[in-house]
C-alpha cells in the first residue's frame, strides 16, 4: 500500500465519527437515548434560526431625547422645591430642554448649582436658562438605555419564553428574540409599553371643565382638542379614557379629563402589583401596593384632597377617576379597566418591572408563525434531496467510476457540514438549507476540474495512476482560487447580514471549506486504494 | 468517456464584438435597473423600502378580489396583493412609511382572520420595518456589494495580475447587473435575500473565470509564438467542458432549490439560476477579452508561478 494511506482513512474516519457524534443531538435517536449519554455530548447540535422555528424579532430605539427631557423635568421639581424651602420667590418651568428659573440674581444661581452641578447656564438674561451639557445628556440616554434592557429582561422573565434573546445593539437600540413565542402581539405589548403610572388630580373648577363632552368617538381628539386650544387652564392638560365595550372588549368611546399637570404620586414607588378579581362583576384588576415612601404621599395627597377626584394615569391614558371619599393609609390602590385576565396579568407584569425610563419606537418587527417555519423546513429537505440525486446520478452518468468516487466525497461532505455546525452550534437558517443546497452542487465542482484534468493527462497518453497524481497536482490552484472567492463574498454577507443571512454565510462558508478537504484528501485517498493494487489498466473517468 | 463538448475549436475572441454589444445591453438595463431602485421606482421589498408586509395562509381557495375588498372595508389604504394560489396563501403589503409601526399589520390581521374565519386563516409571516432599519438595510447593502467587489479584485490580481482582476471584476459586476435586470423586467420583488443571491452569484461566477484564467496563464508560458488571441481561443475551448459541467451541478442544485425550495426561497433560486447561466457565459465572452483588450503586451501576463 502507498504510504500515507492508512494514515489519512484514519483521518477521514475520526472526522466522520466526529461529526455523527455532534450531528446527534439533531437526530431523533436523541430523544431516546439514556440522559447519562446526552448529557455527556459534546454539542447541542444545530440551532434552529427564528425564521424555521417560529418566533418574533424586534428591534428598538430608545428614545433618548424623551429621557432627557424627563430628566429636566424632574430637575425642575426639585429645583422648584428647594426655592420654595429656601422662601425664594420665584418661577421654575421646563421649555423644550432647558430648566428656566427666575429670578436670575446668584442666590438662585447657587441653590440650583449646588444642587445640579451637572447644568450648565445657557443665558442669563431675564431667567436662568439651564440645560444638561451634552456629556451629562449622553450619560442620561446611556443609562436609559442600559434600564430599558434590564427592565426588559425583567418583563420577559416574568412573561415566560425558553430562551429568549436581548441584546444592545449600537448606542441606543435594543434587539430582542423570542423564538417560539405564541402569541407575538401581546409579547410586543409587554415589550413596549412604556408603564408610566401617575396619580394626578382632576381639575372640576375650571370653566372648560363644565364645557367637556362626556364622550367623544375615537378619531375625533384632534378635532376636539383644536376646539379648546389656549383655553385650557396654565398647568393642566386634558387626557382620555378609554372605554371598551364589555363584551369585544373594543374601543368604542374615549372619554376627555382635565387633569392637573402636577404628578402627585408615581409608580417609582411601587413595590408590588398583582391580579385580584372583583367577586360582584367577576372582572379582574391590579391591585397595587406602594412603599413606605409612597404610602406616605399616597396619604397625603388622598387627606388634603378629599372630595376631589383623583385620576389614575398609566402612559398618557386615564384608567380610572374615583372620588376621594377619606385619607387614605396603608399604600394600597389599584387599577380597574374593563380588562381581560391576560391583560391584567400582563398589566401587573409590567407594573412590577417597572416603567422604563424612556418610550420606544419599534423599528423592526418579524413575526414567523410556526406553521412556516414547518413548512420550509419541509421544503428544504426535499429541496437537498432532489439536488443531492440530481448531482449524483449526473456524476455517475458523466463519469462513470470515478464519479461514483465524487459521489462518495459528496456525501462525506454534507456528512462533515452538518457535523460542524452542530459543533459549532450554529444556527440554521432558511437561506442558510439554501447555502447547504448550493454547496452540494458546489461540492462536486472540485471533483469535476480534477477529473477533467485527469482526462487531459490520459489523453496526452500518461498511464491511470499519473494521470490522476497529475490531475490533482494541477488542478489544485484552480480550486483553491475558486473556492476562496466564494469564501469572500461569505465572509461579507456574514459581515453585512442580518441573523437569517448570517445563517446562510455560514453554512456556505463552511461547505466550501469542508469540500477543501473532501476534495484533496476524501477521493484522492479512493483513488490511491483503488490503485494501491498495482497499476490499473484504465481509469473509469 | 461521455463528453459534452469534443475537442472544439470555436473562435470565441472573434465573436467579442457581438458579445459586446449583448452584455453592453444587458449592463445597460442593470445600470437603469439600479437607478431605478436608487429613484424607488422599482418593486423594492418591505426590508429596503420600510412598511409592513403580512402572509397569511388559508385552509382553502380565497379569491384575491375578496381579500382587497376586506382590507378596503377595513380602512386599509395603499396596499398589494400577492397571491400564492398553489399553497392559499396571500402576501399583503403596505409600503408607507409609517413612523410608528404595528398600526398596518395588526388591521390586515384583524380583518382578515375576521372576515374569513370560515376559511381559518393563520398568520404565516409578519414583517414590519421603520424608515431608519430600511435606509440602513440599503446602505448595507451598497456597502456589501462595494467590499465583495474590492476583496474580489484584489485577490485576483494578487493570484493573477491587474489585468485579469480587472476583467474578473467587469465580468463579475456584468453578471450582478445582467440577473438584476431580469429581476427588474420581471418586476420581482428586490430584497434583502436578492442582494444575497447576487453576492453569492458574484462569488460564484469566479469560478469559471477563475478556470479560464487559469489556463490561459498556463498557456501563454507554453505557447509563446501564438498571438495572444489565439491563446486565450485554444485556452477557452480546453476548459470549455468543465466550465459547463460545473455550471451543470450547481445549476441541477438550484433547480432542486427552485422547484421545491418553498416560496420563501424561490426567487433567491431563481437569481441563482439565471446567475449561474450568466457567470458561464461572462467568463468566456466577457472576463477574456477584456483582459485582451487591457493590452496585448503577454510578458506580464504571466509574472511568475505560483
Amino acid at each position: 500500500m502507498k504510504k500515507g494511506i492508512l494514515w489519512r482513512v484514519a483521518l477521514i474516519s475520526v472526522t466522520v465519527l466526529a461529526a455523527v457524534v455532534f450531528f446527534l443531538p439533531n437526530t431523533p435517536l436523541f430523544q431516546n437515548m439514556p440522559e447519562w449519554w446526552t448529557k455527556n455530548l459534546p454539542s447541542k447540535g444545530i440551532v434552529l434560526g427564528l425564521d424555521l422555528q417560529g418566533g418574533l424579532h424586534l428591534v428598538f430605539e430608545v428614545e433618548g431625547d424623551k429621557a432627557v427631557e424627563i430628566a429636566t423635568d424632574r430637575a425642575a421639581t426639585s429645583i422648584a422645591g428647594a426655592l420654595q424651602r429656601k422662601n425664594i420667590q420665584g418661577s421654575v418651568k421646563r421649555e423644550g430642554e432647558f430648566v428656566v428659573v427666575t429670578p436670575a440674581d446668584t442666590t438662585t444661581r447657587k441653590v440650583v448649582e449646588d444642587m445640579y452641578p451637572s447644568l450648565s447656564l445657557a443665558d442669563s438674561s431675564g431667567a436662568l436658562k439651564y440645560r444638561f451639557s451634552a456629556a451629562e445628556a449622553q450619560k442620561i440616554k446611556d443609562t436609559a438605555t442600559d434600564q430599558v434592557l434590564e427592565i426588559i429582561r425583567n418583563r420577559i422573565d416574568q412573561f415566560g419564553v425558553a430562551e429568549p434573546t436581548i441584546l444592545r445593539q449600537g448606542t441606543n437600540e435594543i434587539v430582542v428574540q423570542l423564538p417560539g413565542v405564541k402569541d407575538p402581539k401581546r409579547a410586543v405589548d409587554i415589550i413596549g409599553k412604556t408603564a408610566q403610572l401617575e396619580f394626578k388630580l382632576v381639575d372640576t373648577e375650571s370653566s372648560v371643565a363644565a364645557e367637556l363632552p362626556s364622550r367623544i368617538l375615537p378619531g375625533e381628539e384632534a378635532q376636539f382638542l383644536e376646539k379648546f386650544k389656549g383655553r385650557i387652564p396654565e398647568g393642566d392638560q386634558i387626557l382620555f379614557h378609554n372605554a371598551l365595550d364589555k363584551e369585544t372588549h373594543q374601543l368604542v368611546e374615549r372619554v376627555p379629563y382635565l387633569l392637573k399637570k402636577d404628578v402627585l404620586l408615581s409608580g417609582d414607588t411601587l413595590t408590588e402589583a398583582k391580579v385580584n378579581i372583583d367577586q360582584r362583576f367577576n372582572e379582574p384588576y391590579v391591585s397595587m401596593r406602594f412603599n413606605a415612601t409612597g404610602a406616605k404621599i399616597f396619604e397625603d395627597v388622598t387627606g388634603a384632597n378629599i372630595g376631589k377626584m383623583l385620576a389614575i394615569i398609566l402612559d398618557g391614558n386615564v384608567y380610572s377617576a374615583p372620588r376621594i371619599k377619606d385619607r387614605i393609609g396603608g399604600g394600597d390602590a389599584q387599577i380597574t379597566g374593563n380588562f381581560t385576565l391576560d391583560e391584567a396579568k400582563d398589566l401587573a407584569i409590567v407594573l412590577r418591572a417597572g416603567a422604563l425610563p424612556a418610550p420606544l419606537k419599534t423599528l423592526q418587527n418579524l413575526t414567523v408563525g410556526p406553521s412556516l417555519g414547518r413548512d420550509s423546513i419541509d421544503a428544504g429537505k426535499m429541496a437537498g434531496i432532489v439536488a443531492t440525486l440530481l448531482v449524483v446520478f449526473f456524476m455517475i452518468f458523466y463519469y462513470k467510476l470515478s464519479g461514483m468516487i465524487a459521489d462518495f466525497a459528496l456525501v462525506l461532505n454534507i456528512v462533515l457540514l452538518l457535523g460542524a455546525m452542530a459543533a459549532l452550534n450554529a444556527t440554521l437558517t432558511l437561506p442558510g438549507i439554501a447555502g447547504i443546497i448550493l454547496a452540494i452542487g458546489m461540492a462536486v465542482d472540485s471533483n469535476v476540474l480534477m477529473f477533467e484534468r485527469m482526462r487531459e493527462e490520459l489523453r496526452a497518453g500518461k498511464t491511470p495512476r499519473a494521470a490522476v497524481e497529475g490531475g490533482y497536482k494541477k488542478a489544485f490552484w484552480t480550486i483553491f482560487d475558486s473556492h476562496v472567492t466564494t469564501l469572500i463574498t461569505a465572509a461579507v454577507l456574514f459581515q453585512f447580514g442580518t441573523g437569517p443571512i448570517k445563517g446562510f454565510a455560514v453554512a456556505l462558508s463552511l461547505g466550501v471549506l469542508i469540500n477543501l478537504f473532501t476534495a484533496l484528501i476524501g477521493t484522492k485517498t479512493v483513488f490511491d486504494i483503488v490503485q494501491s493494487r498495482g497499476e490499473a489498466k484504465g481509469l473509469s473517468i | 468517456m461521455i463528453e459534452l463538448i469534443k475537442n472544439t475549436k470555436i473562435d470565441f475572441m472573434g465573436k467579442k464584438k457581438y458579445a459586446f454589444i449583448l452584455s453592453g445591453i444587458m449592463s445597460a438595463l442593470g445600470i437603469f435597473a439600479l437607478i431605478q431602485i436608487g429613484l424607488g421606482n422599482a418593486n423594492l421589498g418591505v426590508d429596503f423600502a420600510g412598511g409592513t408586509a403580512v402572509q397569511i395562509k388559508f385552509g382553502q381557495t380565497v379569491a384575491l378580489h375578496d381579500v382587497r375588498l376586506a382590507l378596503e372595508a377595513g380602512g386599509l389604504k395603499d396596499f398589494d396583493l400577492q397571491d400564492l394560489p398553489t399553497e392559499n396563501k396571500i402576501l399583503i403589503r403596505v409600503k408607507k412609511q409609517e413612523e410608528k409601526l404595528g398600526g398596518a399589520s395588526e388591521v390586515i390581521t384583524q380583518v382578515l382572520t375576521a372576515k374569513f374565519a370560515d376559511k381559518k386563516p393563520v398568520v404565516d409571516s409578519t414583517t414590519e420595518i421603520g424608515p431608519k432599519v430600511g435606509s440602513r438595510l440599503r446602505q448595507d447593502s451598497i456597502w456589501a456589494v462595494g467590499m465583495a467587489t474590492i476583496g474580489i479584485l484584489i485577490y485576483v490580481a494578487i493570484r493573477f495580475q491587474i489585468r485579469f482582476g480587472i476583467g474578473a471584476t467587469i465580468a463579475t459586476f456584468h453578471d450582478v447587473f445582467a440577473v438584476l435586470a431580469v429581476f427588474y423586467l420581471l418586476n420581482k420583488e428586490i430584497n434583502l435575500i436578492f442582494v444575497t443571491a447576487l453576492l453569492t452569484l458574484a462569488g460564484y461566477s469566479l469560478t469559471d473565470t477563475v478556470v479560464v484564467f487559469d489556463r490561459v496563464r498556463e498557456n501563454l508560458k507554453k505557447y509563446i509564438r501564438e498571438p495572444i488571441d489565439a491563446v486565450v481561443n485554444r485556452s477557452i475551448n480546453e476548459v470549455l467542458s468543465r466550465t459547463i459541467v460545473t455550471s451543470l451541478t450547481v445549476f441541477l442544485s438550484a433547480l432542486a432549490l427552485f422547484l421545491f425550495g418553498g416560496e420563501v426561497i424561490h426567487d433567491f433560486a431563481l437569481a441563482m439560476l439565471l446567475g449561474v447561466a450568466v457567470g458561464t457565459y461572462s467568463s468566456v465572452f466577457v472576463a477574456s477579452p477584456v483582459v485582451i483588450l487591457l493590452g496585448k503586451n503577454r510578458q506580464p501576463l504571466a509574472p511568475k508561478k505560483s
